[in-house]
């Protein structure tokens, strides 16, 4: 037998700079950067929206009904972006219709990825029956058609706030169990897992300590879409009346009312809707920019 | 040789999937303190599911039918998982054989090496990683620090692997199971890894199972060696007796399957149909005993 030298000298070959950090990487992302600090701003609007609105958002003034946005004819300096039908100040009801936007945004898509991605976490790890259960579950849940079912809840819930938010977090669920039962499943498969195993881990220690942080990037891009999808779909509701209350002002509420004048006063129409679109594009846009920068293997 | 460690008893396995298709027939084998023993054998020859059973991680679709695996007196395959559990980690370890993805992607380095010393020894965190940088520096890493706060994906394939057999040997472990731990590797990393995991053992006293089809690196760094086909025992002996005296011709089958850098004009010669007839119908012969005795 060869003799062997503890002391062997071995040479590191990959002794470069550190690489960038995550957070580095998050403020080099243009869409990151651009869309979060958007939100970022609609959050601080929604916050102090008190603060910002030039106007009381209910005040009715039946003289200065349907006046234009500044820089067209008839405008008056104290309504920037117009006034709708019974003379409400625009922009503070699209800037007090962020608070709706941004809660049903965050409570519910939050609601939504807690519930789904426990239960995929489970299919997707547990496997056998507990899968095959939480799996026919999803099946049979997609196929009601989701935009009927949020109506019916809401209808059955009655309106409010919270029946909009339970209506997106019972629909949409399915969603976040789907992907993450996936990627669950074939994270499981990996060989850090089994070397986990044989330090002697628990089965639940593997699954949140070793697998759920490989299915965090995907999942705060799923999170963000669904912040998007959530804005949509509260505004749907409240187009149809079906939302918070008539006085409290909403994106949805406010396009349903500009739709009915649309020929007299348009801004009143394209002014929540451009904060909608905006909006929506904006979180697209950030879970594009997070699911590229959080992915530990894309990391280079 | 003193008294076995590990002792593995009739161990016999079969294929769920494949119409019971044995995978391990009747394999008995003893690795003793400090020894480094090699387990060699072609693809399918049942070496890693031997691994796998000391290690409690058999497939599904495979079923251990008979045997014992004896650790300092236990049978580990009659402990329950909580026991089993106890036992990894602490006294027996792995080496896994593809160092690109036996480390998990998304936590760093200090996270993964630091696991088992928090879990089985509950070392504070900050203990933990120093302990984690002293054997990084065993393993001969030179920047341990830059190496602790790296995700895997930052490290070459050599790098990986010596993080591995740092965190293998971490909680000085009486068994490492090296799951052919260079197969990934390149050559020259591959001396390099051999050496060092052959210096560890010799100063914490390890014994280790080595698995690989590779006769020259199993000549390397073997005391023993058990050459296995088709999941049966061929051969077994001191690394020397084998490799210099073969005494099956299987194993001499195999060692002119190796190429032979001295003489290049042979070796990668393939297994001889007749031997490999001949075992097969060794083999044939075992089975009908077995089910012979099982029935008659």
């Amino acid at each position: 037998m060869e003799h062997w030298s503890p002391t062997a000298t071995i040479s590191t070959t990959d002794s470069g700079p550190q690489p960038p950090s995550v957070a580095m990487r998050l403020a080099r992302d243009p869409k990151v950067v651009f869309a979060g600090g958007f939100i970022l701003l609609l959050i601080v609007i929604a916050v102090a929206a008190p603060l910002v609105a030039p106007q009381d958002p209910l005040a009715q003034n039946l003289l200065a009904a349907t006046l234009p946005p500044i820089g067209f004819t008839d405008a008056e300096p104290g309504f920037l972006l117009g006034t709708d039908g019974l003379g409400r100040d625009v922009l503070s009801r699209v800037i007090f219709g962020t608070r709706v936007s941004l809660t049903v945004a965050f409570v519910a898509a939050g609601l939504a990825c807690l519930i789904g991605s426990l239960l995929g976490l489970f299919a997707g790890y547990l496997g056998n029956v507990v899968d095959t259960a939480i799996s026919r579950l999803v099946d049979i849940w997609m196929a009601f058609p989701p935009v009927l079912l949020s109506i019916l809840l809401v209808a059955i819930l009655g309106t409010g706030l919270h029946s909009v938010i339970a209506a997106i977090v019972v629909i949409d669920w399915t969603r976040f169990c789907r992907v993450v039962r996936t990627e669950t499943k074939s994270q499981a498969q990996m060989d850090y897992v089994v070397a986990a195993r044989t330090v002697g881990f628990s089965r639940p220690a593997i699954l949140f300590r070793e697998i759920f942080p490989n299915v965090v990037p995907v999942l705060i891009a799923l999170l963000t879409l669904e912040m998007g999808i959530a804005v949509v779909v509260e505004a749907i509701l409240s187009f149809v009346g079906l939302s918070v209350s008539s006085d409290t002002p909403t994106w949805g509420g406010m396009i349903a009312e500009g739709r009915q004048i649309v020929h007299e006063a348009w801004w009143v129409l394209a002014v929540p809707l451009s904060a909608l679109f905006a909006t929506v594009v904006a979180f697209n846009q950030l879970g594009d920019g997070l699911a590229r920068s959080l992915d530990p293997v894309l990391r280079r | 040789m003193t008294m076995p460690r590990l002792s593995i008893e009739t161990l016999s396995a079969i294929s769920l999937r494949d119409g019971n298709r044995p995978i391990l027939r009747r394999v008995s084998l003893a690795v003793g303190t400090g020894e480094v023993h090699g387990l060699v054998g072609e693809s399918g020859a049942g070496k890693s599911t031997i691994a796998k059973a000391i290690l409690g991680i058999v497939p599904s679709q495979v079923r251990i039918a008979d045997g014992r695996i004896d650790f300092e007196g236990r049978d580990l395959l009659s402990l329950s998982a909580r026991e089993l559990r106890e036992i990894l980690g602490r006294d027996i370890a792995l080496i896994p054989q593809d160092p690109s993805t036996a480390l998990n992607p998304a936590r760093r380095i200090d996270a993964q090496m630091t696991d088992g010393l928090r879990l089985k020894r509950n070392l504070l965190t900050s203990e933990a990683r120093r302990r984690a940088r002293a054997l990084l520096e065993e393993v001969q890493i030179r920047d341990p620090d830059r190496v602790l706060k790296s995700y895997p994906h930052q490290l070459s394939g050599g790098m990986r692997q010596r993080v591995l057999i740092a965190a293998a040997f971490a909680l000085e472990p009486k068994l490492v199971i090296a799951d052919e731990p260079t197969t990934a590797l390149d050559v020259t990393v591959q001396k390099q890894i051999l050496r060092l995991i052959r210096s560890l053992q010799e100063r914490h006293g390890t014994s280790v199972l080595f698995v690989s089809h590779d006769l020259g690196v199993v000549a390397k760094i073997c005391d023993r060696v058990t050459v296995l086909y088709m999941g049966k025992v061929v051969e077994q002996g001191t690394t020397a007796e084998v490799l210099n005296s073969p005494r099956h011709a299987y194993t001499k089958a195999l060692l002119a399957a190796n190429p032979r850098y001295d003489r290049p004009d042979t070796g990668l010669e393939p297994t001889p149909p007749e031997v490999v007839a001949a075992l097969r119908a060794e083999i044939a012969a075992f089975d009908a005993g077995v089910m012979g005795s099982r029935h008659g």
